[in-house]
């Protein structure tokens, strides 16, 4: 029997109050995400039980218990007490997945400060851009990783300490650069957790839009309420599971379904810190008997691609539940892996800002392939008309993702940016920015993004940040960004550049121009392909129309083109 | 005329590291599973080999396994006669 039983049935019984119930919280507590993660879990009686096994990229593995996290996490807070950064500061993570960075997360949150989590892959003006929107106070990184922040340091006066966890000595570290290892650290048995309550900021994840810079979506600790029971309901997690969840913590999925949800609900999680390559999915899977995988479509579909018989050399028996998130996960990834691995793959929708799953397929509810599922218990969603924002009641007829606020892990502003944060409510409703319809039988189905954002491996990705870096390079003269379909990401970021006099288009610029981005911004924005034209279509106002480049991709109707230059 | 082993990981060491990374790669560094060269890092690593050696290496050929490191990447070159 799955934790949420009859979906039908924990509908109508569902009230948030049977999650504060089981975490033992009542309206106006303390409620600490760090806290309930560690010290509660091990006043449990859980102590002794292991809460992370962690495999590197060389196969070396380190198990930590619930107590062992606890003191580390203590440690870490009471270093950043020490160096008196107060509660509220926002604090960076920018470091692979070691075990620092999940321990650096909860300790932030156990002294009160604001966990700022960004993926190691950012380029340099990537960085920039987030810390500088956030002032960011501190930053924990590895000295992999120092070369990029050394490069914009100057600019950001805010941020006091550049903390290394690996420092070994070889090279001298610099002005704000301080080392600390946590294991080598004294130990801190003890840390008086800050007193933080429902309402008090603890995630800042950025996420893109399809114009301006990146927006910072604040969370609070009251977000715990939700990922705790959604990682039970959904994710089905129990006392006896071994549980990885694939995603980088620079990313949601990596923080309320990598770190909060599993620790808060006492379940022992695998972190392999290595590149894909199907294999050794398959042998992390075996060599740590992993019982529950939430992962992505992208990676499904490169799983697919290696075949069914690398699944038959492995003995993939302990699993038991599979889900998926970051993209709709199409009906032939389904089907495959429902034959590959007995199992199927249970597609789930959510986003930064919702901080938790909204729409899914759950356990023991009937599976149609393709579909996003229905509304999580509690949770009031439903497809608004394009123009007047009112729920559409018929069904099959498409519409914006929308779900009535309220929920306890909805974000609680955009940093720094009220106005855009106010755009995203519209008759009472938050806007998803996703289109989608609703089948005779509730179960919702994605269309596409309502917007230009293009979503690459279940990241999403703003053209105008790319177009605006590569308007940087020397060749640029103009360039417009769109998604490409693709089998495996389901879109890649494509370029069309038009050159400066002087400039002919050669394979050599276009690798050229690729690494830029690359490195800039990070290695998900950097374009797949690159088309040069000799000039890009604009309207008579001189405004790129991307929306006809997109269409051209997607062979698509190309639509009106009566405001089109020269047409 | 530089070996091709040289040629790629004077490559990588220069467009996949920071400046200030110590970290040393050898030809049988992993580039994939080492996290050095990501998924979507590898087009771009792709596209230098075909330039830079005239080839045409089809998406099936370009698997992680093969880019993982500079050896497996020259043994991937001798099947488009890269030697």
């Amino acid at each position: 029997m799955s934790n949420i039983g009859s979906y039908e049935e924990r509908v109508k019984d569902f009230s948030w109050e049977i999650s504060e119930k089981e975490l033992e919280y009542k309206k106006g507590d303390v409620i600490n995400i760090g806290e309930y993660c560690t010290d509660r879990v091990c006043k449990m009686g859980k102590g002794d039980k292991p809460a992370l096994i962690w495999q590197g990229h060389s196969g070396e593995v380190k198990t930590y218990t619930f107590d062992r996290m606890r003191v580390l996490t203590d440690t870490i807070a009471q270093y950043l007490k020490d160096k008196k950064i107060n509660p509220g500061a926002p604090i960076c993570l920018f470091m692979d997945k070691i075990p620092e960075l999940y321990f650096s997360f909860l300790g932030i949150l156990k002294m009160g400060g604001i966990c700022q989590p960004l993926f190691s892959a950012f380029g340099a003006e990537s960085l920039f851009t987030r810390l500088e929107d956030a002032g960011t106070k501190a930053i924990f990184t590895q000295k992999k990783h120092v070369g990029k922040i050394r490069k914009i340091i100057a600019d950001l006066p805010h941020l006091e300490h550049i903390i290394v966890v690996d420092h070994d000595g070889r090279k001298p570290l610099r002005e704000r650069e301080c080392a600390f290892s946590m294991e080598k650290a004294e130990a801190v048995e003890d840390f008086e957790i800050y007193p933080t309550y429902a309402e008090t900021p603890s995630v800042l994840h950025y996420t893109s839009g399809t114009t301006g810079k990146p927006k910072g979506a604040l969370h609070v600790h009251y977000s715990l309420i939700s990922q705790y029971i959604t990682a039970k309901y959904v994710l089905d997690l129990t006392e006896e599971d071994i549980y990885w969840c694939t995603a980088d913590p620079g990313w949601v999925t990596g923080t309320s379904y990598g770190i909060i949800g599993p620790w808060a609900n006492g379940v022992t999680q695998c972190v392999l810190d290595a590149g894909f390559r199907a294999a050794g999915w398959y042998k992390f899977i075996e060599d740590h008997g992993v019982t529950a995988w939430y992962s992505a479509p992208t990676a499904i579909r490169s799983l697919m691609r290696e075949g069914k018989e690398l699944v038959q050399q492995h003995n993939l028996s302990t699993l038991r539940h599979l889900c998926s998130v970051g993209e709709p996960l199409n009906a032939e990834a389904v089907l495959w892996s429902t034959e590959a691995y007995g199992l199927t793959f249970h597609d789930t929708f959510w986003q930064t800002e919702t901080g938790s799953i909204m729409i899914s397929n759950y356990p023991g509810m009937k599976s149609k392939p393709g579909s996003m599922g229905k509304p999580f218990p509690g949770i009031s969603a439903a497809v608004l008309d394009l123009e007047t924002y009112e729920p559409k009641q018929e069904a099959g007829v498409v519409g914006l993702i929308a779900i009535k606020p309220g929920w306890p892990s909805m974000f609680r502003e955009y940093w720094n940016n009220e106005e855009v944060y106010n755009s995203k409510f519209k008759n009472g409703w938050y806007i998803c920015g996703d289109r989608a319809s609703i089948d005779e039988d509730g179960y919702f189905w994605f269309v596409g993004r309502d917007d230009d954002v293009i979503n690459t491996g279940g990241h999403l990705v703003g053209p105008f940040e790319i177009e605006s870096a590569l308007l940087e390079h020397e060749a640029v003269a103009e360039s417009a960004v769109v998604g490409k379909p693709d089998p495996v990401n389901m879109e890649v970021v494509k370029a069309f550049i038009a050159l400066k006099p002087g400039y002919e288009p050669s394979a050599g610029l276009e690798l050229k121009i690729m690494n830029h981005i690359r490195k800039k911004l990070s290695p998900l924005a950097m374009p797949q392909e690159i088309e040069f034209l000799d000039k890009l279509p604009k309207t008579r106002s001189g405004k790129i129309m991307r929306r006809l480049l997109r269409a051209k991709e997607w062979g698509e109707e190309i639509g009106d083109t009566s405001t089109l230059e020269d047409e | 005329m530089p070996e091709i082993k040289d040629v790629i990981l004077e490559y990588v060491q220069e467009e996949y590291l920071e400046e200030d990374d110590d970290m040393e790669i050898t030809y049988d560094s992993k580039l994939i599973t080492g996290g050095i060269v990501d998924s979507f890092s590898m087009v771009s690593l792709k596209r230098f080999l075909e330039t830079e050696y005239n080839i045409r290496i089809p998406d099936g050929k370009a698997s992680p396994e093969a880019f993982d490191s500079v050896n497996n990447i020259v043994k991937l070159l001798k099947e488009f006669d890269v030697e």
